[in-house]
């Protein structure tokens, strides 16, 4: 009995220990010759299938980003649809090397379950979606009001956290699927509807009679950073996916995009000519080709462009920049020095 | 047998001598009767002219979601612009007639196993050389067929493969378990009585989760077993759990004489069970046995849980567009009528084949 014990501890200790190796998943990632990126299993405008079954989405570009740094190649990589309660093991036992799902950065995700978070690519937060002829110009007024949410979501727990703190009678109206929320609010069952503000949003864009009827509070009441995600022990890796990234916004800093990457390669800026590997130095540091951003900008384009095709102005969600925009554009993407 | 009946005579009766004295006579026999009638009828009033108002009359048969928002009823241009993402999943757009070809060799497959006609020796090969052309249409690889990995499977043909596999491979499985649970080894039947409780103790749901979150923990990194087969396998052993205490409860209703006049014969265990017991016994428990068929068939939906794109996972794929959202009780509607045409049928099979090997019964 008791050697039957410390055989099944030896093979769950074997089994952590083999996810803490250095350089590992670098190198399985580039023998396989594939990045397997964990991904949403259906979220509009962040990871989703599109109608011919190709993944698109905010969070697919990152995935494909990593691909194109690693292998040139931005198709390179096979999707692992996750579900919630899937997404953390599925990281931490290797089935996906890298998870691109919708995921905010914690502590304890990061502290406790041996995560890693690399890059935020989309700053979220929860808000408030009301009609215009309610009159409410704060979520504080909301006070006595009907609010949709979805159960069992830090989303209700948020809510009542907030009105908690703010002295205010908020009376939840909580609904099970996040579409019938929606409904309830829009045939007037509440007076409000709380969520991420990116998808209150694309309620207002999509779901209304008329979107011009209907108004995002500016309160954000909770930070939902979502951020990519990798295992600890690979830090070869994680530099990989966190400046792949950094490339991005660092080419949608600096006005380089898929439509002029070429012609900048002649540019005579000293840091163009770096993100671009015309100087060598950055790919080779990261154990990568030298071409790695161009094929980043190529393939996938830069931050902005992955933004408003996916998300922004050319997508059916048509979110605002808002925090998503540049540093100095009065929003939070901010590219490290790539030199 | 009994609804038919019931349905056919007093009607054949009934309308010689007009509809009021048939409506007398069968719907307003007594007060209780005719309250329940009343009752049952105010409920049609209530729910059909409705759903035929929000289904077919005010309902958008093409077009995009403004039209639909203006017209006000059911948006059927979703199924018209999603319906190859439902049913096929995310599998890849321009291979998709494999997928169509394989679902359609299935129903081939399974009309012709259903159909007594066809019992003879070689139809264990026919299917199994259907299997094989479902396979290499699925996988390719081969005969000019891009390789597609079982991880782009998804719509009707993973429900079907799911299922299929499920209930095939689980109902050997299931007899032998409920042999072992009758069988005089005492450590042959305590390890089939833990194997059924401990599978029967837990929810589909929670073997589910097992297999794909817990198992691949205990794994080395970079070791992974295929989800799909990991899903089939937890579907097959919970399966074979239950179909074995049915199985058992159809033994336990044979009379000993049964057994005694196949000891009496001199016939060895195995040719007493398939020659005389079994035979008799799995005729018994033909309902409970379709009963936990079309179970299985709609338990396969639980695996949107672990990521895969079954039928209802690939619904909810579709209606997660956000120009669509809006409309998911169509999609809903649409994947249940597909589910309920593939239960409904397994209903009325199981009703034909009871009728079919009682005849001899009934005869006597």
């Amino acid at each position: 009995m008791k050697s039957i014990f410390s055989l099944c501890l030896a093979t769950v200790l074997l089994g952590i220990a083999g996810t803490a190796e250095a350089g590992q998943t670098f190198d399985s990632v580039k023998s396989r010759g594939q990045v397997v990126c964990g991904v949403h299993t259906g979220l509009g405008g962040f990871g989703a299938p599109d109608q011919k079954g190709n993944w698109a989405g905010l969070d697919v570009d990152v995935c494909r980003a990593v691909a194109a740094a690693m292998f040139g190649d931005s198709t390179k990589v096979r999707y692992v649809p996750l579900s919630a309660q899937q997404r953390l093991p599925a990281l931490q036992s290797g089935e996906v090397d890298l998870l691109s799902r919708n995921t905010t950065w914690t502590l304890t995700r990061e502290a406790s379950n041996g995560l890693l978070f690399a890059a935020v690519d989309f700053y979220d937060g929860q808000g408030f979606l009301v009609a215009k002829k309610l009159g409410v110009k704060s979520a504080r007024e909301l006070n006595g009001a009907t609010v949709c949410v979805q159960t069992g979501t830090t989303t209700e727990l948020n809510l009542s956290d907030f009105a908690r703190a703010n002295k205010i009678d908020i009376k939840p109206v909580t609904i099970e699927s996040f579409e019938e929320a929606a409904s309830a609010f829009i045939s007037g069952r509440c007076d409000a509807m709380t969520s991420d503000g990116s998808q209150l949003a694309a309620i207002r864009a999509n779901q209304t009679p008329v979107p011009d009827d209907y108004v995002i509070l500016p309160e954000r009441i909770s930070k939902e950073p979502l951020a990519t995600a990798v295992r600890q022990g690979d830090d070869q890796w994680f530099n990989l996916v966190k400046w792949s990234f950094q490339a991005m916004i660092d080419a949608e800093e600096r006005g380089v995009s898929s439509a002029n990457v070429d012609a900048q390669l002649k540019s005579s800026d000293p840091n163009i000519q770096r993100l671009l590997g015309v100087t060598p130095g950055m790919g080779k540091s990261l154990g990568v080709d030298e071409k790695w951003a161009y094929s980043i900008i190529k393939q996938v384009g830069n931050y902005g462009e992955s933004y408003d095709r996916n998300v922004g102005k050319d997508s059916k969600l048509k979110l605002e920049r808002g925090l998503n925009d540049l540093w100095n554009k009065g929003g939070l993407m901010y590219a490290m020095p790539i030199r | 047998m009994a609804e038919s009946s019931l349905l056919e005579n007093p009607s054949a009766n009934g309308w010689l001598r007009g509809p009021v004295d048939w409506a007398r006579k069968n719907l307003f026999s007594s007060p209780a009767n005719s309250l329940l009638t009343i009752v049952a009828l105010w409920g049609l009033w209530l729910a059909v002219p409705p759903a035929i108002q929000w289904g077919l009359i005010k309902a958008t048969w093409i077009g995009d979601p403004a039209a639909c928002r203006a017209a006000g009823g059911a948006c059927w241009g979703l199924v018209t612009e999603k319906y190859r993402l439902i049913l096929f999943g995310i599998y890849p757009y321009d291979e998709q007639w494999r997928p169509f070809l394989a679902v359609v060799l299935f129903i081939v497959m399974l009309a012709t196993a259903a159909n007594p006609r066809f019992w003879r020796p070689w139809l264990g090969w026919v299917l199994v050389a259907g299997l094989v052309v479902v396979s290499v249409l699925m996988w390719g690889g081969i005969l000019g067929l891009p390789l597609v990995t079982n991880d782009r499977w998804g719509g009707l043909p993973l429900t079907l493969i799911l299922s299929i596999f499920g209930i095939v491979l689980s109902f050997p499985l299931a007899v032998v378990l409920a042999l072992g649970r009758r069988s005089q080894l005492p450590a042959v039947r305590a390890w089939c009585v833990v194997y059924i409780e401990l599978w029967r103790g837990v929810p589909l749901i929670s073997v589910l989760f097992m297999a794909s979150i817990m198992f691949p923990l205990f794994m080395p990194e970079g070791v992974t077993i295929d989800k799909l087969l990991r899903a089939q396998l937890g579907i097959i052993l919970f399966t074979a759990a239950y179909l074995a205490e049915i199985v058992r409860g159809g033994l336990q209703a044979i009379p000993r004489g049964q057994y005694e006049a196949a000891d009496s014969i001199g016939l060895t265990y195995w040719q007493k069970m398939r020659l005389v017991i079994l035979p008799q016994a799995l005729r018994l428990v033909i309902p409970p046995l379709v009963g936990q068929f079309i179970t299985t068939f709609k338990d396969t939906s639980l695996v949107i849980i672990i990521g895969l794109y079954d039928l209802l996972s690939s619904t909810k794929v579709a209606l997660s567009d956000p120009q669509w959202r809006a409309f998911y009780v169509e999609g809903y509607v649409v994947a249940a009528l597909i589910y309920f045409v593939f239960s409904y049928v397994m209903s009325q099979y199981s009703q034909y084949l009871e009728r079919r090997l009682s005849a001899g019964a009934r005869r006597r």
